[in-house]
């Protein structure tokens, strides 16, 4: 099952555990299983369906541009690391 | 040539707004870049700083006067194989000073190209690759002579 | 395949737009010219915090020749909302705000009104004539002045994030985040050697000799067009169209070429309001800014204070590593202290690390991203602690390096495992370059290292290539060229289909005549441009094959090409005598590529430097430097020597002179190059540089951005260089000669 590392100012959401194992296909898939076993963590890391535009997933060490679709292997790590996109626009309004 | 311009204006905004040459670029207005530099009659000046009206009866060269038609200047083409230039922006500035350089010093040490392009402001480059580029111009120029 | 197997890739053509460079030909943003063009002066707020009681510009909007005058109130009513920028999402009236200000304003420069005249000098005279009332309020210069209790607040809707949750503590601390791994306690109690030192490093800005400038047509179809000096045409493109509550296609904007950027021309600041301008006046208004404007208007890099506390045994194993980093976001939220906590520590294999980041907002112009930022300011404290913890620990300041260095597989504190770097390998060729081992006699002298690290990103990238007749193929991209990219991905597409880089015309282009591309920023350009590149000459090459194929009357699949030459049994052609035939065969070729590549590789670079310092006036006195970087693979050596260099002298001058020099009540007092002293030539020696090379595997040609890494060891390696030439150990940036004499000073008493 995939694993995923959860960060450090949401570990108060998974009793402390620094990483738990979440199954799924893709990011989102894990998302939804990881919210069933920890509640509240999808808040945290989604808006509106979408990651949060402040946030990048990264499987295996690379940022993935597909984010939520990105597929996830069962040996994977799934990260989330802080969104670095140089200025690039994204012209979708949150809320 | 003839320009008809303010008292207040400099000899940069002359060249640039008035008569159209936009070679010569602005990125202080004060002095203290060099982008402006044209010559003078023969002189290096910051064109920030002189008034468009005391150009008046002066020989004014900028850097698009320094290729002979076709044929860019050594200097010019120094700059291109050393890759001395990344933005370009500063370039104009770098070359009519440069060239005023080797007018008047066939040989000149990195040192004394480093001070006498002091007044030349690089961003992009760290200078290393403009003061190789003038050490080539002024050997090809010396080869030239000979 | 190595550099030795290709014919393009290594080697050092002249760049295409080079003749045009060197005569002034090429035409930047302020050399725009149309017919009617008005000129733009911008007021701007002469308070560090004050609330705008009153703007009267009747009087301005009376002087002859004044055609028109905006302030923020002229924006389109919208209601407020979160947008995108890159980095998380802003308030519409935060991104507005910086623009052209309403309600309050936050620094000395921001920008409060605007005139469109007909002549620059009328537009400044009638600047004079705008009348505004302020209420001036105390303001706050540092992130610890700011992040106290009672501090005085910027924005009263700003409430401190920790990870996406709202804390409900109105705070000029914009977010908090944490990064940690293992056990910390633990690790520093295995220590045999703990140090623990402050930092405090000054605003710097990115000094681009090119002032910020825009000329925008608000034109008679609704269209808006601008021509500006822009590190992104789409990010203009979409910023402008968000400010304005315009579709994206209602907006194009046209890049001109750029004097520089170094991340400081992502952001917007003229465009909109040349548009507000155009639209109001029915005529094209151009505005540039003058040197001070662009000091205290634009985006300089946070000024900081880092604490870093290290453990190390004495065998050399570094067993614990803590960072607290606040940053200073300057007047909105948005510091790069993200990109600071991820590469502090980033060079090294650490089982035990507790990293904390501050985004502070203060009294100052709203920063922006400068060469990898945050890095700089985060390595100087880094390193300088490394360097302390080797003099303690008796070791080569190299030598703990080695014994520490993150390789593929270790694990950052961020999260992620490395894939293939080359950390070991810059320092390995750091200890073997001539310049480490060359003796350095005489007094007041010392040398100096440090490494560094930057990421660097991916993101779009678009490009299209079509074939001429003549066997020459014209590369159309959007990313606007600083350093010379429009030739290096020139090359990788000419690589690929087997011809000279002469003959391929590359052409940077308006954001209407290409698909979408991301900003010059992040080191990007020859990684993924240059992807985009590489996929269209594939395009092209299949295509061609099926040309070839026709003409020999045989199936695409028996046709191979390799180094430009297509071939099926013993049937062959050149690229070029088949370009000539392809109007028989079917018509054009064009190829397109369009990528958002992942596979990006981070880039390590170590600094050698050798200083002599005069102990009766702390001057500095860099008397060699060395530049070493892994670059995955040099499409352009003699370009990416270039950027090693320019990183390099950018990083001397934050180390040893440049800073925002700020009087109590938040004005800059030296916004002119006079005094705000960045390196000339006369400052510099030659600066060496070392390529190595560590193939990135997730791109075709193992590129590595460059850009960017080469600014963050510098500083790190002056203050080490520093301290052995003059036994003190600077915990401040600059390290300008007031700053060294106080040190030594301090130290004799």
């Amino acid at each position: 099952m995939p694993t995923v590392y959860i960060p450090t100012l949401l570990q108060n959401l998974t009793g402390g555990r620094a990483t738990v194992e979440a199954d799924g296909a893709t990011v989102r898939e894990v998302i939804e299983n990881l919210e069933r076993s920890w509640p509240g963590l999808r808040e945290r890391l989604l808006d509106q369906e979408r990651l949060r535009p402040n946030i990048s997933v990264a499987v295996d060490g690379e940022v993935s541009p597909l984010g939520l679709l990105e597929r996830v292997s069962p040996a994977s790590e799934v990260h989330f690391v802080a969104a670095i996109r140089g200025g690039s626009v994204c012209i979708r309004t949150v809320r | 040539m003839e320009f008809l311009c303010e008292p207040r204006q400099s000899l940069l905004e002359c060249l640039r707004d008035v008569i159209g040459l936009t070679g010569t670029k602005e990125g202080c207005n004060d002095g203290n870049c060099g982008a402006c530099t044209v010559l003078m009659d023969g002189r290096i000046v910051n064109s920030c700083l002189v008034l468009g009206v005391e150009a008046q009866g002066a020989q004014i060269t900028t850097v698009e006067g320094i290729a002979r038609g076709n044929q860019l200047h050594p200097v010019q083409q120094a700059f291109l194989q050393n890759a001395a230039l990344q933005c370009g922006f500063c370039t104009p500035g770098f070359i009519v000073a440069a060239k005023a350089l080797l007018d008047q010093e066939p040989a000149p040490s990195e040192e004394r190209i480093r001070l006498w392009l002091a007044n030349n402001l690089c961003r992009c480059t760290g200078y290393d690759k403009i003061v190789r580029a003038v050490e080539q111009a002024a050997q090809e120029l010396r080869e030239v002579k000979a | 395949m190595s550099t030795a197997e290709m014919t393009v890739v290594g080697t050092r053509p002249i760049r295409h737009d080079g003749a045009d460079k060197v005569t002034g030909r090429a035409l930047y943003g302020a050399d725009v010219q149309m017919a009617g063009l008005l000129h733009g002066a911008v007021l701007r707020s002469p308070h560090a915090h004050a609330r705008i009681l009153r703007i009267d510009t009747s009087k301005a909007e009376a002087l002859e020749g004044v055609l028109a005058v905006v302030t923020g109130a002229d924006f389109p009513d919208s209601p407020e909302r979160l947008v995108d920028l890159g980095e998380g999402d802003t308030p519409l009236s935060y991104i507005r705000g910086n623009v052209l200000a309403r309600g309050k304003t936050l620094y000395k420069g921001h920008a409060v009104a605007a005139v469109a005249a007909t002549s620059a000098h009328v537009a400044e005279d009638a600047l004079d004539l705008i009348e505004v009332d302020y209420e001036v309020l105390p303001c706050v210069l540092t992130a610890p002045e700011a992040m106290r209790e009672d501090a005085p607040i910027l924005h009263e809707d700003l409430v401190t994030k920790e990870f996406g949750e709202k804390t409900g503590r109105v705070s000029n601390v914009a977010e908090h985040f944490r990064y940690s791994m293992g056990d910390l306690e633990k690790g520093f109690a295995e220590a045999d050697v703990i140090v623990e030192r402050e930092f405090h490093t000054a605003t710097v800005h990115q000094g681009y000799i090119e002032p910020q400038n825009a000329t925008a047509l608000w034109n008679n179809d609704g269209r808006v067009l601008i021509w500006c000096s822009t590190q992104g045409a789409f990010t203009v493109r979409d910023t402008v169209a968000c400010m304005l509550d315009l579709p994206v296609s209602q907006v194009r904007v046209t890049p001109m070429e750029i004097g520089g950027g170094f991340g400081g021309k992502i952001p917007v600041y003229l465009e909109p309001v040349a548009a507000l301008l155009s639209r109001k006046s029915g005529r094209p208004v151009k505005l540039v800014m003058s040197r001070r404007e662009v000091f205290e208007g634009t985006g300089p890099t946070p000024g900081s204070y880092i604490k870093v506390k290290m453990g190390a045994r004495r065998d050399g194993r570094i067993t614990a590593a803590q960072g607290y980093l606040a940053y200073e976001a300057g007047a909105y939220p948005g510091a790069m202290v993200g990109p600071g906590a991820m590469c502090i520590f980033a060079a090294y294999d650490l089982a035990n690390v507790v990293i904390d980041g501050f985004d502070v907002v203060v009294n100052k112009p709203s920063t922006a991203a400068y060469r990898a930022p945050g890095a700089t300011n985060a390595a100087f404290a880094a390193e300088s602690v490394v360097d302390e913890l080797a003099e303690k620990l008796g070791l080569d300041p190299l030598e703990l390096r080695l014994r520490n260095a993150a390789k593929e597989g270790t694990r950052r504190a961020d999260g992620p495992k490395y894939r293939r770097i080359g950390c070991v390998e810059v320092i390995q060729a750091m200890r073997n370059h001539p310049h480490y081992k060359a003796p350095l006699p005489g007094p007041n002298r010392g040398r100096g290292v440090a490494i560094g690290f930057w990421f660097n990103v991916g993101l779009p990238s678009s490009c299209s290539l079509s074939v001429n007749a003549d066997g020459t193929v014209n590369l159309v991209e959007g990313s606007t060229d600083i350093g010379g990219t429009r030739t290096s991905v020139a090359m990788q597409a000419a690589e690929v289909l087997g011809i000279p880089a002469e003959s391929v015309r590359p052409t940077v282009v308006d954001t209407d005549s290409v698909g979408y591309t991301a900003v010059t920023g992040g080191s990007r350009v020859t990684f993924a441009t240059g992807w985009a590149a590489y996929e269209a000459a594939q395009d092209v090459l299949r295509q061609m094959k099926e040309r070839a194929a026709k003409l020999w009357e045989t199936d695409a699949a028996a046709v191979e090409v390799s180094r430009g030459v297509f071939r099926a049994g013993e049937r062959s052609m050149t690229f070029q005598e088949l370009a000539a035939r392809l109007g028989e065969t079917g018509g054009p070729v064009v190829g397109r590529g369009a990528v958002n590549p992942r596979g990006v590789g981070g880039s390590f670079s170590g600094a050698i430097a050798d200083v002599e310092v005069d102990p009766e006036t702390g001057k500095v006195t860099v008397l060699r430097f060395t530049s070493v970087q892994d670059v995955g693979r040099a499409i352009h050596p003699a370009y990416v020597e270039g950027q090693m260099q320019g990183g390099s002298v950018q990083g001397i001058g934050w180390a040893l002179n440049e800073e925002y020099y700020m009087s109590a009540d938040g004005a800059m007092l030296n916004s002119s190059l006079l005094d705000y002293r960045m390196p000339t030539s006369l400052d510099l020696p030659m600066i060496d540089t070392a390529i190595v090379e560590v193939p990135n595997p997730g791109h075709p040609f193992g590129v590595r951005g460059v850009g960017e890494a080469n600014i963050v060891p510098p500083p790190a390696a002056l203050a080490n260089a520093i301290y052995r030439a003059a036994g003190v150990r600077m915990d401040r940036l600059p390290m300008n000669p007031p700053a060294i004499m106080e040190a030594i000073w301090k130290q004799r008493d």
